[in-house]
């Protein structure tokens, strides 16, 4: 009796679980997914400067970002600056710039420097008349060295102090982007 | 009452030997409540016709020496019950187990029924009645369980709430709501049980391995909620439970209506209703902690001695608040968070949810069947089904603000069918066989990728307990389990990650498709498990018993220490699995001492658990992306050994006064690296003193202190990191402990008799009295902000 049941049962289970076979999932390619940055920075004479953080694998992968800088910048200068973000995993690669600034209202790039070498003035503004950040100018300093670190903050909230003039620490917000150069001004 | 006494000669007919006229023999027994087991003291108990009289002790135990041969009707007698028969037979020393139904809560006819199980058990269990799980109507099951001594829970914020049983919880617990193994994605560690706790009659916590009939992979134990038990008898009963607090300004209701008839027949249907806004710690509101939660269950059936059934559906919907200055953004967030003294997010009152949030659903569905077959034993087979939606909500941007960032979709269907051999009651033995077939669905619409992947589980285990009562004092109990796993999980994996976790030399075989910057792969997975238990039961005398069992388990790794692999949104964290786990094999002994006395209770138990092949989360360090850097927290294995006392002693100092103690301690590391094991509970004591008058309303009062000690043992994961944002290095204190702390909680309670058949219940509660900061060691939010302030708490209960 017992026996039988337990047959039963195992046939009916065998049988539902075979039913059960299923189609490979659907492939998840991170949204708003971002490879890479570009700061293209034209100086009145001289050379343009680039500086690229290239991150394939996204947020999820481990590789870290790789970052290239074209050359030092020169002191005291000012260079006209503009960024550009990209999704390269994508072919061809997906200009997220143009939906940063569609949506301007909801983006801010922000510009940190440390040992005071440059300063970013924004040049660009939404349809609230509050800076993106995608063009700018960035003026150097006397000689010396230090970081430039570049942030695009998602629904920043720009009306807090001092984030219109390019101060992050109130921006809140989501980090969509952040990438460290080190810079030699000569 | 003509069917009770049939029912009676039945039980007597089953025990009939061959009969020799002696008069050598002792008749001992217990007389408890059929409810909770817990023993009915000062019952008198006369052999009807002979000039032979006992009381039960303090443990509801009662003895006859000198007792001849034959058939006999016990008398048995209880204060506020009607006096009932027992029919008996002695055929040589007997030792007998009588329910009585003696809970003024809900029947007042006391009913008598005889069973044939033993009173020893010979493993570690510990249970909580109704009294104390209605106390905890509008908390959690995780709550309710920590007056277990040995138990407790890890936290997120104070609505979700995981059980540790001896240091070990998630996968490492079974949890068995009503015969159904809860499935219902326990791996992580902010995954709560979804179950209501009002579902439960009775809950029994089994520290361990050693209950096989329920799995063999429960490392850590089990936890047992038991259904109503129903009654032959035509008639409607109920109760409702209101709860009222002041700390989340909100509260909970619960009403369950029963339903019996004389043939047998139950209908019970209970619906429970929670409702919190923001909780507060002392100096703060603690921003979206709040939590609604709906269940119900329906369950009709039709029990009889011979056979019977039940058909059970049960409901929860749990939408829970997560402390919102917890969600951080990347690694300077949480740095920020750490070094802060307060939450960086604080906004007033409310009962809003927002994101970051968890909603889950879950449904169980079961029917079983028993049927007893005279002179061999009983029959159950069973068929569940569940179903578990769960959605993490991330603070997520834009047009995904909305969308779930995890979306899991769980399904289980499992059937079994076991054979309990009881006919001889010296010698019983359980065989039974568990096939379970699972299906996991990760949607991809939340535009995130899947943390956990599509699978398909099948499990089938088999085992075989025996149970001897080899003597008056000694009960000896073994147990042998098999257990087959097939995992065939169908999962991306992005290529760099592939490579960095070295899978490209071990697993290139298993990829299926190429996806631009991902593999497709289809691990399948095999595993074979043996478990074992065994365990002696031993009295020295009426007062002392020693208990000693031994537990091989096996447990193989689950979804999310196999297959995780990303950013966990909800934790801001990076969590890797790793495809080459194996799995955990336990060896546990433990002992117990136990002395009981009319006014003493002590309880010492003891255990060592050596685990190989232990799977815990820990952090590493840092992952630099270009959204900045994420801590990475990667599932480890090693060989650890964990041991550690459980301590309980209940001492009534006089008529109204009594004092208790519960106190654990537990000691946790790695074999090889010789550290400490990580989210070990730190030592904890709880006494309380209590006052009970019995003439009064039964009042009772009672002061509670809870006093746990700072975990000085714990591994040192610290690491630093580049901060951008703030130009440093910044030194991340991921692992330091909180300070120890000492919490008092006041309760008052009285019971009104409204009727000869309604109960009015009223009970006050003020927890955390002197309103302490207090942070700990094994709530996730720790980083963030201060445990719970005080709470004024109003509970009404009515029986009727």
């Amino acid at each position: 009796m017992k026996t039988i049941k337990h047959i039963f049962a195992l046939v009916a289970f065998t049988i539902f679980a075979v039913a059960c076979s299923k189609d490979d999932p659907i492939v998840v390619n991170q949204e708003e997914v971002i490879t890479t940055l570009t700061l293209t920075l034209t100086p009145e004479s001289g050379n343009i400067i680039t500086l690229r953080s290239y991150d394939l694998d996204g947020s999820d992968g481990p590789n870290p970002p790789v970052i290239s800088i074209s050359g030092s910048l020169a002191a005291n200068t000012t260079y006209i600056g503009s960024v550009e973000v990209l999704n390269e995993t994508e072919s061809p690669a997906e200009d997220v710039t143009i939906e940063v600034i569609d949506e301007g209202e909801e983006h801010q790039f922000f510009y940190t420097f440390t040992n005071s070498i440059g300063t970013v003035a924004y040049t660009d503004t939404d349809n609230d008349e509050n800076p993106i950040g995608v063009t700018f100018t960035l003026t150097t300093a006397a000689a010396g060295s230090g970081d430039l670190t570049v942030t695009l903050i998602h629904e920043p909230a720009k009306s807090a102090a001092d984030v219109k003039s390019g101060s992050i620490t109130n921006a809140g917000g989501e980090t969509d982007v952040e990438a460290t150069f080190s810079l030699t001004v000569q | 009452m003509i069917k009770k006494i049939c029912f009676c000669v039945l039980v007597s007919c089953i025990f009939t030997t061959t009969i020799a006229q002696n008069c050598q023999f002792s008749f001992n027994g217990k007389i408890s409540d059929f409810h909770d087991d817990s023993p009915i003291i000062g019952a008198s108990i006369q052999i009807e016709g002979e000039n032979k009289f006992a009381t039960t002790d303090f443990d509801g135990f009662f003895e006859f020496q000198n007792i001849c041969a034959g058939k006999y009707t016990l008398i048995v007698n209880h204060v506020a019950c009607e006096t009932k028969r027992v029919r008996f037979n002695v055929t040589e020393n007997t030792f007998k187990e009588i329910s009585l139904e003696h809970h003024i809560e809900d029947l007042e006819e006391v009913i008598v029924t005889s069973t044939n199980k033993t009173t020893s058990n010979t493993i570690q269990s510990t249970k909580i009645d109704r009294k104390t799980i209605d106390e905890f109507s509008g908390e959690s099951l995780g709550d309710a369980l920590k007056n277990v001594s040995g138990v407790s829970s890890l936290n997120t914020g104070n609505t979700i709430v995981k059980p540790i049983i001896n240091g070990l919880h998630s996968s490492r617990i079974i949890v068995m709501a009503n015969g159904v193994r809860l499935q219902d994605q326990d791996w992580g560690i902010e995954h709560a049980p979804n179950i209501d706790i009002n579902n439960a009659d009775r809950i029994t916590v089994i520290k361990g391995t050693n209950s096989l009939e329920f799995g063999g992979d429960a490392i850590g134990g089990v936890i047992v909620l038991e259904p109503t038990k129903y009654f032959l008898k035509d008639r409607i009963y109920g109760k409702t439970i209101l709860g009222l607090q002041s700390n989340g300004k909100g509260g909970n209701l619960h009403t369950n209506i029963v339903k019996t008839t004389e043939k047998g027949w139950f209908y019970n249907g209970k619906a429970t209703l929670k409702r919190f806004g923001d909780f507060h710690s002392p100096n703060y509101n603690l921003t979206n902690t709040g939590l609604n939660s709906e269940a119900f269950s329906l369950l009709t059936g039709v029990k009889k001695f011979e056979k019977g059934f039940t058909v059970d559906y049960s409901f929860i919907n749990n939408k829970i608040g997560i402390f919102r200055a917890s969600h951080i953004g990347n690694i300077d967030d949480l740095v920020t968070a750490i070094n802060s003294k307060q939450p960086q997010i604080i906004e007033n009152f409310s009962y809003d949810i927002v994101s970051p949030r968890q909603e889950i659903k879950h449904h169980i569905f079961k029917v079983d069947y028993y049927q007893r077959f005279k002179n061999s034993g009983k029959l159950e087979v069973q068929y569940d089904f569940q179903k578990n939606e769960r959605f993490e909500f991330d603070v997520r941007v834009g047009d995904d603000k909305n969308k779930a960032a995890i979306d899991l979709n769980l399904k289980t269907h499992a059937i079994s069918a076991n054979f309990n051999f009881d006919s001889n009651s010296n010698k019983t033995y359980k065989v039974g066989f568990k096939g379970v077939y699972q299906n996991n669905f990760a949607n991809p619409e939340t535009g995130v990728r899947r943390l956990i992947p599509d699978y398909d589980k099948f499990d089938a285990g088999f085992f075989a307990i025996g149970n001897f009562i080899l003597n008056l004092k000694t009960t000896f109990n073994v147990g042998l389990r098999y257990d087959f796993n097939y995992i065939n999980a169908k999962k991306f994996y992005i290529k760099t990650r592939w490579i960095e976790r070295g899978y490209d030399t071990q697993f290139n075989d298993l990829i299926i498709g190429d996806f631009n910057t991902q593999w497709l792969v289809n691990p399948t997975f095999r595993f074979h498990n043996l478990s074992a238990s065994a365990g002696i039961h031993h009295y020295f005398n009426d007062k002392t018993a020693v208990l000693f069992n031994y537990g091989l388990s096996s447990r193989a790794p689950n979804a999310s220490e196999l297959f995780s692999d990303g950013l966990h949104h909800s934790a801001a964290r990076i969590e890797l699995g790793n495809l080459a786990m194996q799995q955990e094999v336990s060896h546990r002994v433990s002992a117990t001492y136990a002395y009981k006395t009319s006014k003493t209770k002590i309880s010492v138990e003891a255990f060592f658990n050596t685990i190989q092949n232990f799977i815990y989360l820990a952090p590493i360090g840092t992952e630099q992306t270009i959204r900045g850097a994420f801590p990475v927290w990667n599932y480890k294995k090693t060989n650890a050994n964990l041991f550690g006392f459980d301590f309980t002693w209940q001492q009534k100092l006089n008529e109204a006064f009594s004092f208790s103690n519960k106190s654990s301690l537990i000691y946790g590391y790695e074999t090889k690296n010789k550290r400490d094991l990580i989210d070990i509970p730190a030592p904890n004591f709880r006494n309380s003193l209590q006052y009970k008058n019995e003439n009064w309303h039964q009042l009772g009062v009672r002061l509670e202190s809870e006093f746990v000690l700072q975990q000085n043992n714990f591994p040192d994961n610290n690491f630093s990191t580049f901060l951008p944002s703030q130009k440093t290095i910044a030194f991340v204190d991921i692992s330091s402990t909180p300070k120890s702390y000492h919490l008092l909680n006041l309760q008052t309670d009285v019971v009104f008799h409204l009727s000869k058949k309604t109960d009015l219940h009223i009970s006050a509660t003020i927890s955390n009295l002197l309103n302490i900061n207090y942070r700990d060691y094994l709530n996730r939010i720790r980083f963030f902000a201060d445990d719970l302030g005080r709470n004024y708490a109003l509970q009404l209960k009515i029986n009727y």
